[in-house]
């Protein structure tokens, strides 16, 4: 009988999931014994790092966008559906106008910004985690002439650096633009330092004085009063903006929060070694759908590919499942328009950014081309 | 004296990146006043970092006390 290995999500771990299971198990998908289905909601595929580069009219927006079913391997089925519930004890996704059996479940429906988590935000707050969100920024800061731009953190929310790096590479296009003494950039961030990991503040705090970005600790955004043009933080203090660039907190997908098999927020519990959904023993759980406490980035899924399509195949051949997700994750740091840093890190070893150059912005630049190879399972 | 339930226990041993500090901010903006979380971590810098926090934002440290090599560290939401 044909075994189903049904993937949910469309984004960069489901889509690199399906098309790393389809190339390795051509042959038994060949003769019928396995299937690999990708249900997705979206029939575009948004390579969500570009938003930073939008933001700053590095590249046009169509740059970073491709077709899924451009991405996606011949041998994987392909559909496009609105799921609304996983039936985790029938085994089978349900959409309103199919459902979809499985023997083996891939979840990777990632995060997404919730606008409605602080009163006034969706009113007043660009953002640069949606692609309609980074051309609005791109936008506003074009037309910028001068004045305050505060930027706003909220937990928990995908690529942590991010925040870091699109106020450094601010400070640079401003200067650029010959109007940087114009601009006071202010970066705040919920705890008592700039970057809740202490190598990567260290990092950044020099770049910070060097070039005049202010920074406030401790800032916890409460809400904010669109028509003064006032964030206001849990300690009752105002902080007036002429442009405010905020990071939501993220909540998982909405067919998680349905499916009552996530926490408060929308993500998922998952062992942190086999990223199995916890108390299940054919659901797996890969990038911002787990609420493990590690980086949601493009990267952790990627490594975490690693661990869960190997099992996946054993356990097709009836083999015992051997590998171990170590945690690992990688991040580019942009520095400014022309130089980054970057850092690698995993459950036991901490991160220590690497010297910054002009190479690793390339590098960088590099990996935004080499994505498309990455999502299709190539490499 | 007996310790306090905890209301939930965050794991967040191994977490460089956000970090432990990030867990509880984000745990503690969904729990209800008077709940008490727990969270496990064996990141030196965290157990120094925790307690700043938690003073500053008017929060009360119920606990930190090491076990082995992570710390186990309680907060009560006061508001």
């Amino acid at each position: 009988m044909t075994k189903r290995i049904v993937v949910l999500g469309g984004g960069t771990a489901g889509t690199m999931v399906a098309n790393k299971l389809a190339r390795q198990l051509s042959a038994p998908i060949g003769n019928k014994e396995v299937e690999v289905t990708l249900v997705s909601n979206a029939e575009k595929h948004i390579y969500q790092p570009g938003y930073l580069y939008i933001a700053f009219n590095e590249k046009m927006p169509e740059h970073f966008v491709r077709k899924e079913k451009e991405l996606v391997h011949r041998n994987v089925n392909l559909v496009f559906d609105d799921v609304v519930r996983i039936d985790s004890e029938a085994n089978k996704l349900v959409s309103d106008k199919a459902s979809y059996p499985y023997d083996y479940l891939v979840v990777a429906t990632g995060s997404y910004p919730d606008f409605d988590s602080i009163p006034g935000l969706k009113e007043a707050a660009h953002d640069f985690y949606t692609l309609e969100g980074a051309i609005k920024l791109r936008d506003a800061l074009a037309s910028f002439e001068g004045g305050t731009i505060l930027l706003t953190v909220d937990v928990p929310h995908k690529c942590p650096a991010a925040p870091l790096e699109i106020t450094l590479m601010m400070e640079d296009y401003f200067a650029r633009r010959g109007i940087r003494d114009r601009v006071k950039i202010v970066y705040t961030y919920p705890i008592n330092r700039i970057h809740s990991l202490e190598p990567i503040a260290r990092w950044a705090e020099p770049a910070f004085e060097k070039r005049n970005i202010i920074a406030e600790t401790f800032f916890n955004l409460e809400k904010i009063d669109p028509e003064r043009k006032v964030a206001i933080t849990m300690d009752g203090e105002e902080h007036a903006f002429d442009l405010l660039i905020s990071v939501p907190a993220h909540k998982g997908a909405p067919v998680i929060l349905n499916s009552g098999i996530g926490d408060e927020t929308g993500f998922i519990p998952t062992d942190r070694y086999t990223l199995k959904m916890e108390g299940s023993d054919n659901i797996y759980v890969i990038g911002d759908a787990t609420n493990l406490p590690i980086s949601k980035a493009g990267s952790t899924a990627h490594y975490q590919s690693e661990t869960l399509v190997p099992n996946l195949i054993s356990r097709i051949n009836g083999i015992s499942e051997t590998a171990h997700y170590n945690g690992k994750v990688a991040c580019f740091l942009e520095n400014s328009l022309h130089d980054a840093s970057m850092i690698t890190f995993d459950y036991t070893h901490p991160p220590q950014p690497a010297t910054t150059s002009e190479l690793l912005h390339w590098f960088k630049g590099v990996y935004n081309e080499i994505y498309w190879l990455n999502v299709r399972g190539i490499m | 004296m007996s310790e306090p339930t905890v209301t939930e226990s965050v794991d967040a041993r191994g977490s460089y990146c956000p970090g432990p500090l990030m867990e509880l901010v984000k745990t503690i903006k969904s729990a209800q006043v008077g709940d008490v979380i727990e969270i496990l971590s064996n990141d030196e810098g965290s157990a120094k970092d925790i307690p700043v926090w938690v003073k500053k934002m008017k929060h009360e440290l119920v606990y930190r006390k090491k076990v082995n090599d992570y710390w186990k560290i309680a907060i009560r939401k006061k508001h």
